[in-house]
């Protein structure tokens, strides 16, 4: 780099370079013709790069390897997107199969439940079965009677039963001689005797019928027994469900 | 004058042909023309200075597009084109930046 001329040359040294420029300007000589000529095509080379530039087309006028980089780029994103999408994918499908099973732990459990509730008393059920009704002088039946009658009712498979329409008979009902009657959960029922039960007419009528069953035993009591087969008979005493205050649920496994 | 008129024909040409770069020399238009820049900026300077030759600037002019183009040329025949063309940018860059200095000196004595 030439030291700062400006410092060093003569004032006259700028006059002459300027009066040169005015010059060729307004007296332009034949060498000016070429100079035009390279200026013109410079020009145009010039517009005509700009516009390629600006056509908003990126990858024209890229070099090879270029276009390789930008390609392997592209390709490389189009795995990373698709691993996401195969992952999110999977995500989708575990989350679906997720609420399946809950879906169907829920149905199951729901099941459960109203099988269980029958059983238990805290549902009211109807269905096909027979009503029962026990008539003895003076309310006077034996307790060994009704409970052997029931048992023989459960053993053909009786499903829900009532007394007198107001005792739910499950698994925890206690049966105890009363005066006057009998006190079935607390409550003192009187002749006649209804048990309603739900279950099979046929088996249920058989299985206190056969001979030295509970038919035969009320007669002894001198009572009378007329056992009405129904395809509606209605359970509707409900029994409050209680949580075991000493038992707790061992694990199954 | 007849220069100026020259480029400005030349622009106009460009805007109104818009003439097609073959794909294989579309590499090369942008560095030819930098070059070019130079190689006028280097004529106005020594135009100024009072030694300008107009064979010395056609010479000049050409040789530095081919040159440079030859440049990014072997590059891209050696793979490593992108990087010497950048480099050949930033060579005529300081060139073309020291004779606008010398052509601003000599003008505007600054």
């Amino acid at each position: 780099m030439t030291p700062d001329p400006s410092a060093q040359t003569p004032p006259a040294a700028d006059e002459v370079a300027r009066r040169r420029l005015l010059d060729a300007f307004i007296r332009p000589g034949r060498g000016q013709l070429v100079v035009a000529v390279l200026l013109a095509v410079l020009g145009a080379a010039a517009v005509t790069q700009v516009r390629i530039t600006g056509s908003g087309d990126d990858y024209a006028g890229l070099r090879q390897a270029d276009l390789i980089q930008a390609l392997n780029g592209l390709q490389a994103a189009s795995r990373r997107t698709e691993q996401d999408i195969r992952d999110l994918e999977a995500t989708r499908d575990s989350l679906r199969d997720n609420n399946d099973k809950t879906a169907t732990a829920l149905d199951q459990a729901r099941t459960e439940l109203t099988s269980l509730g029958v059983l238990a008393g805290t549902l009211a059920a109807r269905g096909p079965g027979v009503r029962i009704t026990v008539t003895v002088p003076d309310s006077h039946l034996s307790l060994n009677y009704l409970l052997d009658g029931i048992e023989e009712l459960r053993d053909a498979g009786a499903e829900a039963m009532e007394i007198n329409d107001s005792v739910r008979v499950v698994a925890q009902t206690s049966f105890e001689s009363a005066t006057g009657g009998i006190d079935v959960d607390g409550r003192v029922l009187k002749s006649p005797f209804t048990i309603d039960v739900i279950g099979a007419p046929e088996g249920l009528t058989t299985a206190l019928k056969f001979p030295g069953g509970f038919v035969d035993d009320v007669s002894l009591d001198e009572g009378k027994v007329s056992i009405k087969q129904s395809q509606d008979i209605e359970v509707s005493v409900l029994r409050k469900a209680t949580q075991p205050r000493y038992a707790e649920p061992t694990s199954p496994d | 004058m007849i220069a100026v008129i020259g480029l400005l024909l030349g622009v106009g040409l460009g805007l109104v042909l818009k003439p097609d770069v073959p794909i294989g020399l579309e590499p090369y238009l942008p560095i030819a023309v930098v070059a070019a820049l130079d190689a006028v900026f280097g004529a106005a300077r020594a135009f100024l200075d009072g030694i300008f030759d107009d064979k010395v600037f056609v010479v000049s002019f050409v040789s530095n597009v081919f040159i440079a183009a030859l440049i990014v040329f072997l590059g891209d025949k050696l793979g490593v084109g992108a990087q010497l063309s950048t480099g050949v940018i930033v060579v005529l860059g300081i060139r073309i930046f020291a004779n606008v200095a010398a052509i601003r000196r000599h003008l505007f004595h600054a």
